[in-house]
């Protein structure tokens, strides 16, 4: 009965931090293989390469709990990106979107950024509570109209001549990538929310039951658009950031970032069936996600291989965390 | 006698669906601080009337008075806040969290900057919890709790709305006798605080025990009340069943052949214990009992979808041990399934698919391609053998009516060439009409020399159309009787209900 009871507590310890677990055993594996992969610069490089798409992770973890799925978020970034530095180039720069565009100051930006990219969230939101699709197919489609649109406003060109604070933005507060920054106050966010707000108590709700949650009253239909736009608000807060370090945005960037944010999502535990997921499970997904693949650089391991070792990690993480749901019964 | 007082007063309600007349004027008065058991066969129109009730369906026609306000076209979110809660029979909390998280769900307690205040959630929790004898930690997930704990987790959400009513649909159906006697003990403690509770259940044992007075239902008609200690199991029964059986066409007499089916001590696991029977050629034998019984997951295990823990079964003289349902279709043995939408039909799919696709096989012709002119001439006969009314055989069957829709299975069925046709209520949602061609067609299948098994818990149909009839209850077999002048309803659902079993 002890031995039991004993047996059961290791395997709650292993259910709540088992991710946490492989994320050391990876860092443990990488750091005997790879000589100074703890150093500061490697860090630094683990958490600036994890940030953009650990934003987007932190809306798509929403939407996910909530029993949805957002494929439209690469492209969706990618839009918000392009649309938002046509307010933040050099007034010397022909402006390609905005041409009675005067140099604004970088807040503008940063605003449209957030603004429309909680726009186009919306739109994916109301494709899906009023127009009752389901969320792969709304989001499906807007994934290809996103894309297409960036590519007719910039005509297939990069929006570059960036305003200097854009530096700011990909640059380093003493040691501290401010991209991390932006993911670390995105992160404090997102948890209060999740937590510590009736929104996140009603998202849970959503993907957990949805027929309790609506015998409870609770507004579904509204909900779920609120979802979505904080998904969208994410993105834009990742395209915003995105800038920061590439200082000239293509129409084609943020490809395929939407599947990093979904694995990074379901590795760090968000049940792909809803109802279940975590802020510092996001943390750590990405973190998994981003020492892989500094890791795997690092060690010269070809990109077709990279891929492969990707892929096989998140069907791992998904396969344990189904053995400890079946555990807990 | 001073006037009395009820605190819910439902009168005249009907609700209609499309096609179907699920409740017909319908009352009933719950008094304050009591346990009203309702009684009903399935499909008598108990939940249909508590869902009504809860605002999740609106009633066609009918008035209800709830603690003197007469109360129209409100919400379950409303029905809550006023004071009514429901206990469903089917528990679907969100697992993944906490006790707290679902009692409070919809309505979290907030502090001053609109963030929701676990700490106040906790304390309301563990004193919700406290009043019910819960002792569990508030923070605990759904998804470590027995069924039974997840129950007392919802009558805590009861209280903690401060329900005045709490409906329970058949709550001890999935837990253990000794929960049950904790679960009649908080009973029994809420009905004390002035509460009132209806107590939905099959086990007259258990109404007896717990409930005050009873009100029954039958076919979607309010049959009567009485006050429970006035009356006997027996008077329940037969104003549950008491209906003339009289409206059913007479039984085709068809000659009884060798025996085509032998089960012998067959038990699974859990689900039911040493079932034994014989099924002849050209028989109709029926299977009844309550819902919970057992009849269907019988059957699935002896046409290989469940596993068997012991026992054999000889089918057509031979050992027959299925490993899957298409073993025992080439075997010559069919299954219509009870949940006609759920696993019979594939609704956007047209007649001609859903009646040949059992036996598509069959079809292949050169080069492994479907002979689709043989299907289309197949199709066109069981259309016009079994009569299935659909303008052709490419209109799609989720147009065609629930009787019709049946009818298709039976054809796909048949197509199969079958010896032993099982069959789970078959009529279970169609109208009197195509009832009666149902019951029709089961009668030509047996002058055909096939063998029905048919599972019903409607005893006018049980009665009418069986040769022989065994009734199941809980899992084990209360006997099998033969179908003669004899037999009454009552009788059956004696067994049924598990009060007396036939000897052997």
């Amino acid at each position: 009965m002890q031995e039991k009871k004993k047996n059961n507590t290791l395997s709650i310890f292993l259910g709540k931090y088992g991710i946490i677990v492989m994320l050391l055993a990876l860092v443990l594996v990488m750091t005997i293989l790879i000589p100074g992969f703890l150093s500061l610069r490697n860090i630094q490089g683990i958490f600036l390469q994890g940030s953009i798409y650990g934003i987007m992770a932190l809306g798509v973890t929403f939407i996910i709990i909530s029993g949805g799925i957002d494929l439209s978020a690469g492209s969706l970034v990618a839009l918000a990106a392009v649309v938002s530095t046509s307010f933040g180039q050099l007034d010397t720069a022909m402006n390609k979107i905005f041409p009675w565009c005067p140099q604004l100051p970088i807040w503008v930006p940063f605003v449209v950024a957030l603004a429309f990219g909680g726009f186009l969230g919306a739109v994916n939101g109301l494709m899906i509570s009023r127009l009752k699709l389901v969320p792969w197919i709304a989001t499906l489609g807007s994934y290809y109209i996103a894309r297409g649109l960036a590519l007719v406003i910039t005509a297939g060109k990069p929006v570059a001549q960036l305003i200097p604070a854009y530096n700011t933005i990909g640059g380093k507060i003493g040691i501290l990538p401010v991209p991390v920054l932006f993911f670390a106050i995105c992160m404090a966010i997102s948890w209060i929310l999740l937590n510590y707000s009736k929104f996140g108590c009603d998202t849970f709700a959503i993907g957990g039951n949805m027929s309790a949650a609506r015998v409870t009253g609770i507004n579904i239909s509204k909900t779920t658009i609120l979802i979505y736009t904080f998904a969208g608000i994410m993105y834009g807060v990742a395209a915003f950031v995105y800038a920061g370090r590439v200082l000239s945005v293509n129409p084609g960037a943020a490809q395929n970032y939407e599947m990093s944010a979904i694995s990074a999502s379901i590795i760090g535990g968000t049940s792909p069936m809803g109802g279940k997921g975590t802020i510092w499970g996001v943390l750590v997904g990405t973190l998994i996600l981003s020492v892989i693949r500094q890791g795997l650089t690092l060690l010269a391991v070809d990109a077709y291989w990279q891929q492969i070792a990707e892929g096989a990690i998140i069907v791992i993480a998904v396969i344990f965390a189904m053995r400890r749901e079946k555990a807990e019964l | 006698m001073a006037e009395e007082k009820f605190l819910l007063e439902m009168t005249g309600i009907t609700k209609e669906f499309p096609g179907v007349k699920a409740l017909k004027g319908v009352e009933l008065r719950v008094k304050p601080g009591e346990v009203h058991g309702l009684l009903g066969e399935n499909g008598a129109g108990k939940s249909t009337m508590m869902n009504c009730l809860m605002g999740i369906y609106q009633p066609t026609s009918g008035k209800i008075v709830f603690d003197g306000v007469e109360r129209k076209n409100y919400t379950p979110k409303e029905s809550l806040e006023f004071g009514i809660s429901m206990i469903q029979q089917e528990l679907s909390p969100m697992q993944d969290r906490s006790i707290m998280a679902n009692i409070w769900l919809g309505r979290e307690p907030v502090n001053k900057f609109g963030l929701v205040n676990w700490k106040k959630m906790y304390e309301d929790t563990k004193r919700v919890l406290e009043i019910i004898d819960l002792d569990e930690d508030p923070k605990t997930l759904m998804r470590h709790l027995t069924v039974a704990k997840m129950q007392m987790v919802e009558i805590a959400r009861a209280v903690s709305y401060d329900s005045r009513l709490i409906i329970m649909d058949e709550p001890s159906s999935a837990i253990t006798e000794k929960e049950t006697q904790q679960l009649f003990k908080i009973i029994r403690q809420l009905k004390a605080e002035g509460r009132s509770i209806i107590y939905i259940s099959h086990k007259l044992d258990e109404i007896k025990e717990i409930t005050d007075r009873v009100s029954v239902y039958r076919d979607g008609s309010y049959v009567s009340s009485a006050n429970t200690d006035e009356i006997t199991q027996d008077q329940i029964i037969e104003m549950m069943v008491g209906r003339s059986v009289e409206n059913l066409f007479p039984k085709v007499k068809v000659p009884i052949g060798d025996v085509v089916l032998e089960v012998k001590d067959l038990c699974h696991e859990t689900l039911f214990r040493n079932v034994s029977f014989t099924v002849r050629k050209g028989e109709i034998f029926g299977l009844n009992g309550l819902v919970g019984a057992g009849r269907t997951e019988l059957m699935e295990t002896i046409f290989g979808l469940r596993p068997r823990k012991s026992g054999t079964v000889l089918f057509k003289g031979k050992e027959f041990n299925p490993k899957c349902g298409k073993d025992s279709i080439d075997a010559g043995m069919a299954f219509i399934t009870e949940d006609r939408r759920g696993n019979g039909i594939f609704p956007i799919q047209d007649i001609e698919f859903n009646s040949t696709i059992a036996n598509i096989d069959t079809y292949k012709g050169a080069g492994r391609l479907l002979n689709l002119k043989k299907m289309q001439k197949d199709c066109a006969e069981y259309i016009e053998k079994i009569a299935i009314k659909t303008p052709s055989q490419a209109q799609l069957i989720k147009n065609l009516s629930g009787g019709n829709q049946q009818k298709v299975l039976v054809a796909r069925w048949l197509m199969t060439a079958p010896d032993i046709i099982i069959m789970d209520e078959p009529t279970r949602g169609i109208d009197v009409g195509a009832k009666s061609e149902i019951h029709r067609l089961i009668g030509e299948l047996v002058k055909e020399g096939k063998s029905v098994i048919m599972i019903s818990s409607e005893l006018p149909e049980v009665m009418g159309m069986s040769d022989r009839i065994m009734v199941m209850h809980e899992g084990d077999m209360m006997g099998i009787i033969e179908n003669d002048e004899t037999v009454t309803p009552e009788m059956l659902m004696e067994l049924a209900s598990g009060i007396v079993r036939e000897e052997q």
